[in-house]
């Protein structure tokens, strides 16, 4: 048998923290063969980074490693921190999820490239500004040789991660790391960046240890996968096979965590709820006195029409204008433009004249972390809507209000005493939704709800929302830069970009058949047109 | 940045007007005047001396006359030091204050980023917990008790040093003083550049610099320094008002000819010439050396971009 | 909160939020900071309570003890000044003015900075910038100068000081707040809190002021100390207090003239404002550790 290139033998990391110690691996072991991708694929807390960090020499001093890692059959955790230092950059490179963090705010991009060939090249002055300049070429940054003089706050996230990408091929590693490569960047982007790696890969002839969380990419990006859970390895195999056959009850969960399901459509002759007609929405940029203030308008004339017990869906990436909108028909921002709720013009009214409505139209947004007042309990934060809504109640009809709608959302009423930091993402979640709920709304505004949390998590709210739309006659309003949960949930469906409609239907046919080239594009980068589902 | 410079001194009019506006007017409603001090003076000879000084005027005249000697830099005649305009003794004594002011605040950074980085560098350890201890009883021991304390030990007990005096700013004459003005400021630059420092080796850039392989060293002095100088060089601003205030007890404790002292006497002597002309050229001073610190922090942040 | 708690588990009844009571816990495990409030206490409790004790007035004089050094028969512990009064006794009472000093000129700029800031940052757009800039503009003022101006004008006034030092302290208190409070306005709970119809004062009471406190708590502390030393600086040159009050600034610049023939007139209040100086750091450094969001 030959030596791998990678192979990582009983691995197990621990981390000592102040209250007690930590595994966050656990006798892991996988290979990888020269030139191959091979998929890491975890949850959150499933140790899936720290395998390689651990190669890399980069693990925290507080970690201890058992088992080997070696590379081309040498033992990294027992390399001398000079030889690791050595193979860093060159041998073994490495590229992070946080494009905007990952580059040195202060020092111009070309040279951040330039150190790694000096360093393992001994490349210097014009030749490494040459070979620097073709690095950005091929990782396809627009006028390579000007670039090389920015800043790396002149370019975008996705040049950023390119840039990282182009130190991390500069000395041509045999093996690369990209650790969430994509994931904080939009999902054009991310296709971008996928496919750029993909045609590096094959130029360089280099193996990749791809880490993520999404299985959507390992399916089309990896040769093997590997399925961690828990700091242990589930399950490992060819990709095809493991899609079409998973062996290990968390794999076969990942996999069908993927949204399924569709929304069977509501009649036609559903009365209307929502109604907006050209509504626009503009904030005035950097004021300067004696000059006309100048405005971006990030939402620019929408018509918009929800029917009773409807789901619409929003689609589009950050900056289309998705969110101002929603916040603009609950009012929470101003615009222009008529919005009609049933039979209320909800243009120009204050906030004592909205007051009635807000029980009518309720939010749940995206950032569980954010959305909960940290200094209240759960009672409290779902009881506040009644003491504006129904102040008639005695605090012990409020209190069972409150543990009905928490029991509405499958938590148990007992924990409305504790604090929102002692929940985990999903779990606060529920108490955005129960907070919602206990006002027993018509309408509700979903803010990317599941954007924050793991699939399997993803998939029971949108169970339970599904469950609580069936229950209650909901009508949704599902604004979402993830096809694929817009799909499993919409009626119809918006496609939004730079605060415009770019196209709009019924969502199957949509789906099947999208006219405009954005959408397609959008489809594409999602790898909604492979999938079976 | 040449632009930017100017506006920035635009904009220091209004402050400075504001100044000498309270100043101004502070001094004159104040009980007591320039000459009561003396002997009870003839009701005529005081009338002259008020005339002459302009003083018999109403109060706006006087400010106005005061704003226009000011900006021809006159700061008009000092009432206690007759033979000399307040110009002179600014000028007698400014440089005598720089000296100490600015061996002081190169003293605390000298020290005190060596101390914060190598605490940062060694996070937890014996060296950490020593710098940091030492430090924080440096913010603890406020200046007007480290003076005494120091001339009393190297000066009267161990007589290594001169306890006080200027003789025309001989070394030895310099060491406590400048000593005694910057430990303070040492303290508070270790503790931030340590916090900052701490900050910047946990960044995602330095886990990027150490991914690229460079050696500790590099990653160090190429790609965390830079960075973590920026909070302290924004801290130098007020660690330069703290310096030029402490400078006024510093100065008296150790007899030291240079501008605090003045203000300190003229202020309880109803100078009001002197009194209003140390507060202008100190408000001048802060304000300038504030945009010098501006164009410092500038010149090390690419990303600052004094474009408007 | 509720009518009933069947239930009578640790949380429920208790008034305070449990952050609050996590940042406790995580304080009480920082025996530095501990020991430093618990001497904090003790220095104030003595200061209090302690002029009562001693047999010694502020302004006795001991007519058979003239600048004598501390010793334990005689009844002057600490020594006498050069007037033959007792210098723990003075030194007791001047913590009284220099403690008292701290908390109100802390409240005045308290009551001040946070009124300021949670305006500023609340009402945002024009009024935010104006207010600021107006903060600006007082940054570049020469303070302690105008503050020295202060006590000549208007005599050595006690109240004057709490009020010059609280009129001074006011700009980062209102700067923290106000950031604090455009910080959490974009918050989506605050967000939320509008969809529900909450009503301006209560999103204020309710969900602004409970978030904003943690870090106003821990400037506070960091504030005592920069006042107490401002007001000993301004005793020092002569500007603050009068006799026959005293304060550990006035005693420290007596101390410095007497040092070469009585130098315990000079350590003695240095050891107490050193000391007090020493714990407030060492309780805001603490409590900024257990309050600070990043190590949650």
């Amino acid at each position: 048998m030959t030596t791998p290139l990678l192979e990582v033998d009983e691995l197990c990391v621990d981390f000592a923290l102040p209250h007690g110690t930590v595994s966050a691996v656990k006798h892991v072991s996988y290979r990888i063969e020269a030139g191959e991708t091979l998929a890491l694929v975890g949850e959150s807390g499933s140790g899936k980074s720290v395998s390689s960090t651990a190669a890399m020499g980069l693990l925290p001093d507080l970690a201890r490693t058992r088992g080997a890692i070696r590379f081309e059959g040498e033992d990294l955790l027992a390399a001398t921190p000079k030889r690791l230092r050595r193979l860093r950059g060159n041998d073994i490179a490495m590229i992070f999820q946080e494009p905007m963090t990952s580059l040195n705010p202060l020092h111009r991009i070309g040279r951040q490239i330039a150190e790694v060939l000096e360093r393992h090249r001994g490349l210097k002055g014009r030749a490494a500004r040459e070979r620097v300049r073709e690095l950005l070429e091929q990782v396809g940054i627009p006028e390579p040789e000007r670039r090389l003089d920015s800043y790396p706050r002149e370019l975008s996230g996705g040049q950023r991660q390119r840039v990282m990408i182009a130190m991390a091929l500069a000395c041509e590693p045999k093996l690369l790391i990209a650790d969430e490569p994509t994931t904080a960047l939009d999902v054009t982007v991310q296709a971008q960046i996928l496919a750029l790696l993909k045609d590096l890969q094959q130029r360089y002839g280099m193996a990749i240890l791809f880490i993520t969380h999404d299985l959507g990419i390992v399916r089309h990006f990896a040769d093997r996968v590997c399925v961690m859970r828990q700091g242990e390895l589930v399950e490992s195999g060819e990709t095809r096979a493991l899609f079409d056959a998973p062996r290990h009850d968390y794999t076969r969960m990942l996999i069908d965590a993927e949204p399924r399901g569709r929304k069977t459509p509501v009649t036609e002759d559903a009365p209307m709820l929502l109604e907006a007609h050209g509504v626009r929405v503009r904030f005035p940029l950097k004021k300067r006195l004696f000059r006309p203030s100048t405005y971006f308008e990030a939402v620019r004339g929408i018509e918009l029409a929800i029917r009773r017990g409807q789901t619409v869906g929003i689609v589009g990436e950050s900056g289309s204008g998705k969110s101002t909108l929603g916040r603009a028909l609950l009012r929470l921002l101003d615009s222009r433009g008529d919005i009609r709720f049933e039979d209320t013009a909800l243009g120009g009214l204050d906030s004592a004249a909205m007051r009635p409505l807000r029980s009518r139209m309720q939010v749940v947004f995206q950032d569980p972390f954010g959305s909960l007042s940290p200094r209240m309990t759960v009672g409290e934060i779902v009881g506040e809507g009644l003491r504006v809504h129904a102040p008639e109640l005695t605090a012990r009809e409020r209190d069972a209000r409150v543990q009905e709608a928490l029991g509405e959302v499958a938590l148990d009423p007992a924990m409305r005493r504790r604090y929102p930091h002692e929940f985990s993402g999903g779990q606060r979640q529920r108490i955005a939704i129960a907070r919602a709920l206990v006002l027993k709304p018509e309408f509700l505004l979903l803010d990317e709800p599941t954007s924050a949390l793991d699939r399997s998590v993803q998939a029971t709210v949108i169970e339970l929302l599904r469950d609580l739309q069936r229950r209650h006659g909901l009508t949704y309003l599902f604004i979402s830069h993830d096809l694929a949960v817009v799909r499993a949930l919409a009626d119809t469906v918006l496609v939004m970009k730079q605060g415009e409609v770019v196209e709009q239907g019924d969502t199957q046919a949509l789906f099947e058949a999208p006219r405009e080239a954005y959408t397609r594009e959008l489809m594409r980068a999602a790898f909604l047109d492979a999938q079976t589902a | 940045m040449l632009s930017y410079s100017l506006k920035r001194l635009l904009q220091a009019i209004p402050t400075m007007l504001i100044v000498i506006t309270i100043a101004f007017f502070l001094m004159r409603v104040a009980p007591g005047g320039p000459f009561d001090g003396e002997r009870a003076l003839p009701p005529e000879i005081e009338a002259n001396l008020m005339a002459a000084y302009h003083l018999d005027e109403p109060l706006p005249q006087q400010y106005l006359r005061y704003l226009g000697n000011l900006l021809q830099g006159d700061f008009g005649p000092s009432f206690k030091y007759k033979d000399f305009s307040v110009t002179e003794l600014i000028l007698q004594g400014f440089p005598v204050s720089l000296e100490i002011g600015g061996l002081a605040i190169l003293l605390a950074l000298a020290l005190g980023l060596p101390l914060g980085i190598a605490a940062a560098l060694n996070r937890n350890s014996a060296i950490d917990y020593a710098v940091m201890g030492t430090a924080l009883a440096g913010i603890a021991v406020p200046n007007f008790v480290v003076a005494p304390l120091l001339a009393l030990v190297f000066g009267v007990l161990l007589g290594w040093l001169p306890a006080g005096g200027w003789n025309d700013g001989a070394l030895p004459n310099l060491v406590l003083p400048v000593v005694a003005l910057s430990i303070q400021q040492i303290a508070y630059i270790a503790r931030m550049m340590r916090a900052s420092m701490i900050e910047v080796l946990g960044s995602h850039y330095i886990r990027t610099a150490r991914a690229k392989g460079l050696s500790e060293r590099l990653v160090v002095w190429r790609h965390a320094i830079r960075p973590a100088l920026l909070p302290v060089v924004s801290y130098l601003g007020p660690a330069i008002a703290g310096i030029i205030t402490g400078s006024v007890v510093i100065e008296q404790i150790f007899g030291i000819p240079g501008i605090g002292r003045y203000f300190v006497q003229g202020a309880l002597n109803r100078d009001y010439t002197l009194v209003m002309g140390t507060v202008v050229f100190y408000g001048a001073l802060i304000v300038l050396l504030n945009l010098v610190v501006d164009l410092l922090y500038s010149a090390l942040d690419p990303q600052i971009r004094y474009d408007d | 909160m509720t009518s009933r708690s069947l239930t009578p588990d640790a949380d429920a009844g208790m008034a305070g939020d449990s952050l609050g009571r996590e940042a406790w816990r995580r304080l009480k495990q920082n025996k530095a900071a501990m020991a430093s409030l618990w001497l904090l206490a003790t220095i104030t409790l003595v200061c209090v309570a302690g002029p009562w004790l001693t047999p010694w007035g502020l302004a006795d004089v001991d007519w058979n003890a003239f600048g004598v050094a501390p010793t334990l028969d005689g009844g002057h512990w600490l020594g006498t000044d050069a007037n033959g009064r007792d210098l723990l006794t003075r030194t007791l009472y001047g913590g009284r003015v220099s403690l008292s000093v701290a908390l109100v000129a802390t409240l005045v700029s308290l009551a001040i900075g946070v009124l300021y800031g949670a305006v500023s940052g609340y009402l945002g757009g024009r009024v935010d910038n104006l207010m600021m800039r107006f903060v600006d503009i007082m940054y570049s003022l020469p303070f302690m100068f105008l503050v020295i101006l202060l006590m000549v004008v208007f005599g050595r006034n006690i109240l004057l000081i709490y009020a010059a030092i609280g009129a001074v302290e006011w700009l980062d208190m209102a700067r923290i707040v106000r950031g604090q409070t455009l910080a959490l306005k974009r918050r989506e709970f605050i967000e939320a809190a509008h969809a529900l119809g909450v009503k301006d004062r209560k999103i204020v009471t309710r969900h602004l002021i409970p978030n904003a406190i943690g870090p106003v708590i821990v400037y506070v502390t960091l504030t005592v100390p920069k006042v107490i030393l401002l007001e000993s600086f301004l005793s020092f040159l002569g500007l603050g207090v009068q006799e026959p009050l005293t304060s550990w600034g006035v005693l420290i610049s007596e101390g410095t003239d007497m040092m070469q023939t009585a130098p315990w007139m000079l350590l003695v209040p240095s050891v107490f404002l050193a000391l007090t100086l020493f714990c407030l750091n060492f309780l805001g450094d603490g409590l900024r550790d257990a309050l600070d969001p990043k190590t949650r």
